[in-house]
C-alpha cells in the first residue's frame, strides 16, 4: 500500500547562496591549485616517486566509497522493500551521483597528464582494474540517473525495482572495484589482500550513509522539515551496524597478515610502529572511526533528540579519512621488499620507509573535491523535488514508534 | 656535427654476423669462477630501421653480482648521460631509472652491490594494471612506456615489485632527441631500446665493459648461441622476488 | 608627364618590394599576408609530401608513425620525428636553433596562429639535436625522392621545390 509523499525543493533565500558562496570559496582554492600543481609540475605537491599516491587520493576515494554507500538507502527502500526509506530513496540517488563527481573531480584533477582525459576514455587496457573502475564510474552515473528518472516521473512506478536492483548489483561491483585497485597489487606488502574487496563494501555503507545522515538531517533543519527523530536514530544505528562491519573485516585482515611472518613486517609497521599511521589506525580508525560512534548509537541514551547520531556520523567521517590515509600512504610507506630477510640501501630510498607531508595543493583539491560534491546536491536540491515536504517520523512510517530518544 | 645536411649519405642498416672467435679474441677477461667473458659487442643482427620488432627475440641482461664494486657507479652515470635524466639534488622527486643496490645479510654481516633497473618482467605487474595501455611488453620483451598515451596516474609505479619506475615531477627541457620525457608522465629503464633497435648494446653494459667490470651482460635470451643465454644455461642465475612468477628478463648471478 | 612618374612610381615600389623580399641570411619568412609567419627549410631537396597535403594530414602522420616506431620499433626517416624538426630548423641571428616556445620555430609559427596546443614538445626537444651521436640520427638521402612510394608530384610541389631551388646559396 503505497503512501502519497509530496516532495519540494529548497528555497532560494539567504541560506541558500550563503552556503554556495562557502563551498564557492573552497572550489576556487581547489581550482587555484589545480591550476599551480598543472602548470608546475608535481614537485609542488608534497608526493614523491616513493610515495606516489597521497592526500587527494586521500580524498577522492573517501568520496568515490561514500557515493556507493549513499545509495544504500535508496536500494533498501526499492530492493529490500522497506517503506520508512522509499520518501528518502531519491535525496540517495542525488547525493551518490553528487558525491561520485566530487571524488572523480579530484582523482582526474591531480593526474599528471589531465589534459588527455578524452585518452583516458578512449583507450582501455582491460586488464586493468583502474579502466574497469572508469567504466564503472560512469556506469554508475548512467543508472543512478536512469534510477532517478524513473523516481521521478508519472508512470513510471513499475521500472522502480528492476533499476533499483541494477543500481544495487552495480555499486557493488563498483566498490569491489574501488577495493581491488588495492587488494590486486601483489608487490606491496600492505595491499595484496582479497579482503580489500569486501572491506570497502563495509566501508562505503558507512561512511555513505554518514554522509546521507548529516546532508538530509542539516538541509531538513535548514528548510523547515526536520528530520524526525526515530529515523535518524535508525540510520544511525544502520550506520553503526555498517562500521562495526568495517572494524570486522579490518582485524579479519590483520589477524591473517599478524599470522604469517612474511607480513610481520607491515603490520609491525601499521599496528605497532610508534609513527603517524599507528596514532591514524588505533586513535582514527578503531577509537574514533569505530568504538566511539558504535557506543553513541548502540548505547542506553538519556539525552533528547538526534545530537548523539549526529556526533557519530562526524566521526566515522573522521575516522574514515584516517582508515584511508592509514591504507594509501601507510601502504605505500612500507619499503617494498625486494629481498625479503636482507638489509638493503640505496640512492633511491630502498629499505628506507617513506617520508610523506600533505602539502597545501593537495589539500585544497580535496576540500575542492568535497564542496563540488556539496554545490551539486544543493543545487539539484533546489533544482529538483528531492525531499520530501515532511520528514517526520509520522510522515516517513507511521509504524514507527518514537522512543523517548 | 651539423644534422641539418642533407647531404650525408643515407646508412643502410645491414645484417652483420661477426664471427664469434674473433670478437673472442679481443679482450678477455678472467674471472674469479674462471669464466671468460666476452667483452666484444655481441651486436648479432641488426634489424633494419623498416623491419617491426621480432617476436623470436627476447632481449635480457645478465649481472654477475661479483664483479660489482661497491664504489663503481659507472652504469648510472652512463644511463643518466646517455638518457638525459639528471639527479637534481631533489631526491624525492629525482628520477632514477638504475641504481646500486646494497644488501647486507643482517645475521652474518655479508654485503653485495649491484645495480637495479626495470626488470622486463615477462608479466610485467605494471603492463597489467595501466588503465589506458601506455605501459606495454613488446614484441622482443623490452617493457616501455608510451608516454603518447600516459595519463601520469602513477598506479604503476604503486604495481612495480622492484620500484623501478619514476614519475616527472618538473617540466624539462633540452631532452635527448631518442629518450623523449616528459612531465607529468612516468618513466624507467628502457634497455637503452633506441640502441638496440640499431644493434647496439644498452649504454650501462657498454660502459661497465669499458670501464673493466664487465658485470652487465646484455643479448637475446631465446638464441641458444648468444653469450646470455650460455651463460644461463652453464650458472646458477636467480630472478628478484622470483616468488612473484614474472619471469623477469634481467637476471643476476652470484647473488 | 605625370602619368609617366606616376608609373614608374609603382613599377620601382614594386620591385623593391620584392628586394625587401630577397632572403636575408637567417631565414626567409613564408609570409601569406596576414597568415602564419612560418619558414622553410633552405637547402632542402624535395619535401616529404606536398605542402597541401601535410597542412591537412600532418597530425594524422604523425599520430600513426609515433605508434609504429612505439610499439614496432619502426626507425626509419619517415617516422622520425627527429627528421622532421632536424630540416625544419629555424635559426636566429646568432645561428642557434629556434625552440618551440618562440614564434618564430617552424611548429609554433602556424600552431600559434591557430591556437592549436602542441603536445608533442611537452616530451620530445624542439631543436636538432647536437650533442648526441651520429649513429642515432636517422640519415637522409641526398638524391632519393623523399615522396611517398606513389610519386605525388603534383604542381604545388614542384613549384615549392623550384622557390626553394631559387634561394638556396
Amino acid at each position: 500500500m503505497a503512501k502519497h509523499v509530496t516532495y519540494s525543493q529548497i528555497g532560494t533565500g539567504k541560506g541558500f547562496y550563503s552556503i554556495l558562496a562557502l563551498f564557492g570559496v573552497f572550489i576556487a582554492a581547489g581550482a587555484a591549485a589545480f591550476l599551480h600543481v598543472e602548470h608546475h609540475g608535481h614537485v609542488a605537491t608534497g608526493m614523491t616517486n616513493q610515495i606516489v599516491w597521497g592526500m587527494p587520493h586521500v580524498f577522492a576515494i573517501f568520496l568515490i566509497v561514500a557515493a556507493s554507500g549513499a545509495l544504500n538507502v535508496a536500494s533498501i527502500g526499492s530492493v529490500f522493500n522497506k517503506s520508512a526509506y522509499k520518501p528518502l530513496s531519491r535525496m540517495s540517488g542525488v547525493l551518490a551521483m553528487a558525491l561520485l563527481a566530487g571524488g572523480l573531480v579530484v582523482l582526474l584533477l591531480d593526474l599528471g597528464r589531465p589534459d588527455r582525459m578524452i585518452t583516458a576514455i578512449t583507450h582501455y587496457n582491460f586488464k586493468s582494474i583502474f579502466a574497469w573502475n572508469i567504466i564503472l564510474y560512469s556506469g554508475f552515473m548512467a543508472i543512478v540517473g536512469a534510477y532517478l528518472f524513473v523516481q521521478m516521473s508519472l508512470g513510471m512506478e513499475k521500472y522502480k525495482k528492476p533499476f533499483g536492483i541494477l543500481a544495487f548489483v552495480w555499486r557493488l561491483a563498483l566498490t569491489t572495484g574501488t577495493g581491488s585497485i588495492f587488494g590486486w597489487l601483489v608487490a606491496r606488502q600492505g595491499y595484496d589482500a582479497a579482503i580489500m574487496a569486501p572491506l570497502f563494501i563495509a566501508m562505503s555503507l558507512s561512511f555513505g550513509t554518514a554522509c546521507f545522515i548529516l546532508v538530509v538531517k542539516y538541509t531538513g533543519k535548514a528548510t523547515d522539515r526536520p528530520l524526525g527523530t526515530a529515523m535518524t536514530w535508525r540510520l544511525g544505528r544502520l550506520m553503526g551496524v555498517m562500521a562495526a562491519a568495517v572494524l570486522y573485516f579490518t582485524t579479519v585482515r590483520h589477524l591473517g597478515n599478524l599470522y604469517a611472518a612474511e607480513h610481520a613486517g607491515v603490520e609491525q609497521f601499521i599496528l605497532f610502529g610508534g609513527n603517524i599511521f599507528t596514532t591514524l589506525f588505533w586513535g582514527g580508525q578503531v577509537l574514533i572511526g569505530g568504538l566511539v560512534p558504535l557506543a553513541l548509537v548502540f548505547a542506553p541514551n538519556k539525552v533528547e533528540g538526534s545530537s548523539r547520531v549526529t556526533l557519530a556520523a562526524l566521526l566515522v567521517i573522521l575516522g574514515g579519512f584516517a582508515q584511508l590515509y592509514v591504507i594509501i600512504v601507510g601502504g605505500q610507506a612500507y619499503p617494498l621488499v625486494l629481498f625479503p630477510g636482507m638489509e638493503v640501501s640505496s640512492s633511491f630510498a630502498d629499505g628506507v620507509v617513506g617520508s610523506y607531508t600533505p602539502s597545501l595543493p593537495e589539500i585544497a583539491l580535496g576540500l575542492g573535491g568535497v564542496a563540488v560534491a556539496m554545490v551539486i546536491t544543493v543545487m539539484a536540491m533546489m533544482a529538483f523535488k528531492l525531499l520530501p515536504k515532511n520528514l517526520s517520523d509520522a510522515a516517513l512510517d507511521p509504524h514507527l514508534v518514537a522512543k523517548a530518544k | 656535427m651539423n644534422n641539418t645536411s642533407l647531404k650525408d649519405a643515407y646508412i643502410e642498416k645491414t645484417r652483420r654476423d661477426f664471427l664469434k672467435k674473433a670478437g673472442a679474441g679481443v679482450t678477455t677477461l678472467a674471472l674469479a669462477s674462471g669464466v671468460t667473458l666476452m667483452a666484444y659487442p655481441q651486436a648479432a643482427q641488426a634489424r633494419k630501421p623498416e623491419e617491426p620488432v621480432d617476436p623470436s627475440q627476447r632481449w635480457g641482461l645478465l649481472i654477475d653480482v661479483n664483479k660489482c664494486t661497491e664504489d663503481c657507479t659507472a652504469c648510472v652515470t652512463a644511463c643518466s648521460e646517455e638518457n638525459g635524466w639528471k639527479q637534481g639534488g631533489n631526491p624525492g622527486i629525482d628520477a632514477q631509472w638504475i641504481r646500486k643496490l646494497k644488501i647486507k645479510n643482517p645475521k652474518s654481516g655479508h654485503e653485495q652491490t649491484f645495480p637495479v633497473m626495470c626488470q622486463h618482467c615477462g608479466a610485467p605487474p605494471c603492463v597489467d594494471v595501466c588503465p589506458t595501455g601506455a605501459s606495454f611488453k613488446r614484441a622482443d620483451g623490452i617493457v616501455l612506456v608510451d608516454k603518447h598515451i600516459c595519463i601520469g596516474c602513477r598506479y604503476c609505479m604503486m604495481a612495480c615489485p622492484y620500484k623501478a619506475r619514476s614519475f616527472v615531477h618538473e617540466p624539462l627541457t633540452d631532452q635527448k632527441s631518442h629518450a623523449p620525457r616528459g612531465k607529468g608522465t612516468v618513466e624507467s629503464c628502457t634497455m637503452c631500446v633506441h640502441r638496440v633497435d640499431r644493434g647496439d648494446q644498452p649504454a650501462c653494459v657498454e660502459k661497465c665493459a669499458s670501464n673493466g667490470h664487465g658485470a652487465l651482460l646484455f643479448g637475446d635470451l631465446n638464441d641458444p648461441n648468444s653469450d646470455i643465454a650460455k651463460r644461463l644455461a652453464s650458472y646458477p642465475t636467480k630472478q628478484i622476488r622470483a616468488d612473484l612468477g614474472l619471469d623477469t628478463g634481467v637476471r643476476y648471478q652470484n647473488l | 608627364m605625370f602619368a609617366i612618374m606616376k608609373r614608374l612610381f609603382s613599377v620601382v615600389l614594386f620591385a623593391s618590394v620584392f628586394a625587401l623580399a630577397t632572403p636575408t641570411q637567417a631565414d626567409e619568412t613564408h609570409s601569406q599576408g596576414s597568415g602564419p609567419q612560418y619558414s622553410l627549410p633552405k637547402d632542402a631537396k624535395s619535401c616529404v609530401r606536398d605542402t597541401a597535403f601535410m597542412r591537412r594530414n600532418h597530425m594524422n602522420l604523425l599520430l600513426h608513425k609515433r605508434d609504429e616506431t612505439m610499439h614496432d620499433g619502426i626507425r626509419t626517416q619517415k617516422e622520425s620525428l627527429q627528421g622532421c624538426i632536424n630540416c625544419h630548423v629555424t635559426k636566429d641571428k646568432a645561428g642557434k636553433a629556434i625552440k618551440v616556445s618562440n614564434p618564430k620555430h617552424f611548429c609554433a609559427a602556424c600552431h600559434e596562429y591557430t591556437a592549436v596546443k602542441l603536445d608533442c614538445f611537452e616530451c620530445h626537444r624542439s631543436t636538432p639535436d647536437t650533442g648526441q651521436d651520429t649513429a642515432s640520427i636517422p640519415k637522409i638521402p641526398a638524391h632519393a625522392n623523399l615522396l611517398a612510394s606513389n610519386a605525388n608530384n603534383s604542381s604545388e610541389a614542384k613549384a615549392l621545390g623550384r622557390f626553394l631551388k631559387g634561394v638556396t646559396q
